[in-house]
């Protein structure tokens, strides 16, 4: 049954096909933006089936190794990330002391398997990208992490499956002052998580070519770009597990869903479509300062009853 | 293996390469991606690494220091690749044909290294935009040659 959830639904094959088709939404609301017409509806799927019959010739100064590792890794940790936010949404009982946690540092697997990957190649401008992809992972995680103990402070447990049952219970943690700037402060920590363009320094195609993807080619990428599209499809069902009550799949439920769902990736594209790349500095500040003081008032909120 | 050569005509991802040109039909590409023709809907992207390439845009004539360049580029590329000679220069060489730094034009410096590269010609002295999406659409007829060979 679990190699089920694994592999098929709330798994790897369910969200790889979801997440390709919010891809294409992404690209097409952005072409939308620009005055343009934009890609067709399968693109994505065009895009990995085409990268799978391609070669994959690994430099002379790469480990080749850990280089085609890291992709595989990366990806086999995003569909772990995607099936136990699914199976909890699925029946609030599969939940354990601590899943919330466990999901967040495999949530991250990705990340670090992007900056081994790049260091492994052995191409500067891939390290150049590693280093920033680092930085930005230090930038990011602190605020993420009191959003998150905001959170389960005020459920009292570390369970998703708990925190869908206070939510149910009491009511979203959206509907309160704390619960709206942790939303926000979330967002955009995970908009940095994707690579998304204000915080997409690591892959800077203009500065650094492709940044840390700059050796990948064939199966290796369309791995990496899979892992993209799942995290994609991820990200918005953990901010509305943690805040909005996750996510019903029966009944009127799936329609309440696809809109929450809907919601967010808009957010996430509008955020990409409206703003210039920062440089790496300006990232690091911008999440230690303004993202990590708004987290702390609205963990002060909460711990006020707001 | 059908899937993957008729998502590959799909999903054409273009990566520049300048080899001593005057830049307009540098120029020229880039009016090529921009909103006015959006090549998106084709599925043609620009990448900036030649790893992820599945086409080469290769415009000027081919000097003494670029060629072998070029030639390390196109052996980078990851295969199945196209490469696109784009413009007079690239295709015979046009008014710099006897110059002295001269070496050869761009079909002549890919196939000193690869026999069976995949040449498209694309003449004009800038080529229009319109010009380069008719060199796509030939590019896609002989990846159809590829799969009826290989099928």
């Amino acid at each position: 049954m679990f190699v089920f959830y694994y592999l098929i639904f709330p798994g790897f094959l369910f969200a790889t096909v979801v997440g390709l088709l919010t891809a294409w939404f992404d690209r097409k609301v952005t072409a939308k933006v620009q005055w343009r017409k934009g890609p067709p509806i399968l693109q994505n799927f065009y895009d990995v089936f085409k990268l799978l019959i391609k070669e994959v010739p690994i430099p002379d100064t790469a480990n080749p190794t850990i280089f085609l590792l890291a992709p595989a890794i990366a990806l086999a940790a995003a569909s772990v990330a995607t099936t136990m936010l699914g199976v909890v949404n699925m029946n609030w009982n599969y939940t354990f002391v601590g899943d919330l946690i466990v999901l967040w540092y495999i949530m991250s697997i990705p990340s670090i398997m992007i900056i081994l990957g790049a260091s492994a190649s052995g191409n500067p401008l891939s390290s150049v990208g590693a280093s920033r992809e680092i930085n930005q992972l230090i930038g990011y995680e602190l605020p993420i992490v009191i959003v998150l103990s905001t959170v389960i402070f005020k459920v009292g447990s570390i369970g998703l499956g708990d925190i869908l049952k206070y939510q149910s219970a009491n009511g979203p943690i959206l509907y309160s002052v704390s619960g709206v700037i942790g939303c926000i402060v979330m967002l955009i920590c995970l908009q940095a998580k994707l690579g998304l363009v204000p915080f997409d320094i690591p892959e800077a195609e203009t500065e650094l070519g492709a940044g840390a993807f700059m050796e990948y080619s064939g199966a290796a990428l369309g791995a990496f770009k899979l892992t993209k599209a799942i995290l994609l499809y991820t990200s918005p069902i953990f901010i509305i597990t943690l805040f909005w009550g996750g996510i019903q799949i029966h009944g009127l439920g799936i329609l309440w869903a696809i809109l929450k769902y809907t919601l967010f990736i808009v957010l996430f594209t509008l955020i990409r479509n409206t703003n210039p790349r920062l440089r790496i500095d300006q990232s690091v500040k911008f999440f230690w300062i303004t993202m990590t003081v708004l987290a702390l008032i609205s963990l002060i909120l909460m711990s006020l009853g707001y | 293996m059908p899937l993957g050569l008729n998502s590959l005509k799909k999903s054409i991802w273009v990566y520049h390469v300048a080899c001593s040109p005057c830049n307009n039909c540098d120029i020229e590409i880039l009016d090529l991606l921009t909103p006015r023709f959006d090549a998106e809907r084709f599925g043609i992207v620009l990448v900036g690494s030649v790893r992820h390439a599945d086409a080469l845009l290769v415009t000027g004539m081919v000097n003494r220091q670029i060629k072998p360049r070029l030639q390390e580029l196109y052996l980078q590329a990851a295969k199945p690749c196209v490469v696109f000679a784009i413009g007079s220069c690239a295709i015979s060489g046009n008014f710099f044909r006897r110059s002295y730094n001269m070496a050869g034009p761009v079909d002549r410096a890919i196939k000193e290294v690869d026999p069976n590269a995949i040449i498209v010609y694309v003449p004009g002295c800038p080529p229009k935009p319109e010009a380069m999406i008719s060199g796509v659409v030939k590019a896609i007829g002989f990846l159809d040659n590829l799969k009826k060979s290989k099928v």
